[in-house]
């Protein structure tokens, strides 16, 4: 028999009965015979039960998650592998479509006049380009060499993944620098 | 009292079945009192309108059990007894204490309690989860994920009519996999699993999907993988280790599913 169990007496002097037993006794005088009595139950069907069990849900709060969870390795570089990938998938789109188009409109976007902007461009400027396509480079293209170990059954445990995590960070910095250099 | 007689009643103590003799007393006075703060997730069904806050709880550890369920529970004799939690077994192998202290996904009972009294305890119900009502969360749909990959034997033939036998190498293939108490810690820890829950099984799940499969006595490991293939059931998880790392049994998930995946790609 499914029913719903209501404590909200409608006598707040009932209530407290549960809680301080020997003074409410005495204020309650011999009226309170049993506690049964103090508990409504409303007898529900199955499908009311359920009615009131969805009533409940859809006001349920869904608890935080990436704001309180604590910044590790594993799931940082997991978000870094994708905000790489897709940042370098939309800089050879945009370049790709730029290249096509751009002519069209009149701007010179060909390798000769690349070559003049860059020339021209100061230091501070082309490191400022340099280094953030740089280091996504290194570390998408070194984090996917990673995920290919794992999926051949290598480095499975949590040592091996943060022994190939911290690799891949120190290789990432590395082949930054060295392509900065070019 | 004679020498002899002390040597008896030493021997005597050394049988007795009770223990409350030789039980330590605390001698001199008490410890000076280490209050620390717990920071801990409110909600209440009741006013559904409210929104989710933060409480702030002072407990004295020198009065206090050392795991951070001792603390939730003298919290709860003592300062508010709404507080509202899951717990049971307090040794770490029913799973009902699961929730997010410090930013990790852990069992309350087997988690220690930071003595630095400076440095506030934050603790919330598992992560992404619906909330029935503060640390407790709706867990319906991690119990249905389980019961849809059919987690018992199935086999139609028994070989001598009367018992599974089993090699010591294949029954040794399920260990680390067996031990799983379904507390949901590297479920809820999972990212795929917090944008995917509707369709992503989710790690625990998914290594008790590879734990049928990989059993020697079940017949229908064809069946059980057919069923994962698909986009969503298994090849949501990108090997992130969020799962692995927070383990409150020290188990891998992650070498499960990665297992399984490469048994369902090469198979």
């Amino acid at each position: 028999m499914i029913a719903r169990i209501g404590l909200r007496a409608n006598n707040s002097n009932c209530l407290r009965a549960f809680v301080q037993p020997a003074a409410a006794a005495t204020r309650l005088g011999n009226t309170l015979k049993s506690p049964s009595k103090l508990i409504h139950t409303q007898k529900l069907n199955e499908s009311e039960n359920l009615a009131l069990l969805n009533h409940q849900r859809n006001l349920r709060p869904s608890s935080p998650h990436f704001t309180i969870y604590q910044p590790q390795l594993t799931w940082v570089a997991s978000i870094a592998n994708r905000v790489t990938g897709v940042g370098l998938s939309a800089g050879i789109y945009a370049f790709a479509i730029g290249y096509v188009t751009l002519p069209l409109a009149g701007a010179g976007f060909d390798s000769q006049s690349l070559i003049e902007i860059t020339q021209s461009a100061p230091v501070w400027l082309k490191a400022l380009v340099k280094v953030p396509i740089a280091a996504a480079f290194s570390f998408h293209s070194l984090n996917g060499i990673r995920h290919l170990l794992w999926d051949t059954g290598r480095f499975l445990t949590l040592k091996g993944a943060y022994q190939t995590g911290y690799a891949v960070l120190g290789l990432t910095a590395v082949s930054t620098i060295g392509l900065m250099l070019l | 009292m004679s020498r002899s007689s002390v040597a008896v009643k030493q021997a005597a103590r050394s049988f007795s079945s009770s223990t409350r003799r030789s039980l330590a007393t605390p001698v001199g006075g008490a410890k000076p009192a280490l209050m620390k703060k717990f920071q801990i997730y409110r909600w209440n069904p009741d006013e559904p309108a409210e929104k989710p806050r933060m409480q702030t709880y002072d407990v004295d550890l020198n009065s206090c059990g050392p795991m951070v369920l001792d603390a939730l529970l003298k919290i709860k004799n003592e300062a508010d007894p709404t507080l509202t939690f899951r717990r049971s077994c307090r040794e770490g192998i029913c799973g009902s204490c699961a929730m997010n202290i410090e930013g990790q996904n852990t069992l309350a009972c087997l988690c220690r309690i930071d003595r630095n009294e400076n440095k506030p305890s934050k603790i919330y119900p598992l992560p992404h989860m619906y909330i029935v009502k503060d640390l407790v969360p709706d867990m319906t749909q991690f119990y249905k994920q389980y019961k849809s990959i059919e987690p018992y034997l199935q086999s139609d033939n028994v070989p001598d009519g009367v018992e599974h036998r089993q090699s010591p190498e294949e029954r040794k293939k399920l260990d680390g996999m067996y031990e799983c108490i379904l507390c949901a810690c590297c479920s809820t820890s999972c990212p795929s699993y917090w944008w995917n829950q509707d369709e992503y099984l989710g790690p625990a799940v998914l290594m008790q999907a590879y734990r049928w499969i990989a059993d020697s006595r079940d017949d229908k490991a064809a069946q059980r993988k057919e069923k994962l293939e698909n986009t969503f059931s298994l090849y949501r998880c990108h090997t992130i280790f969020n799962c692995t790392r927070t383990c409150p049994k020290g188990l891998n998930p992650a070498m499960a599913i990665a297992d399984m995946k490469k048994e369902m790609a090469t198979a």
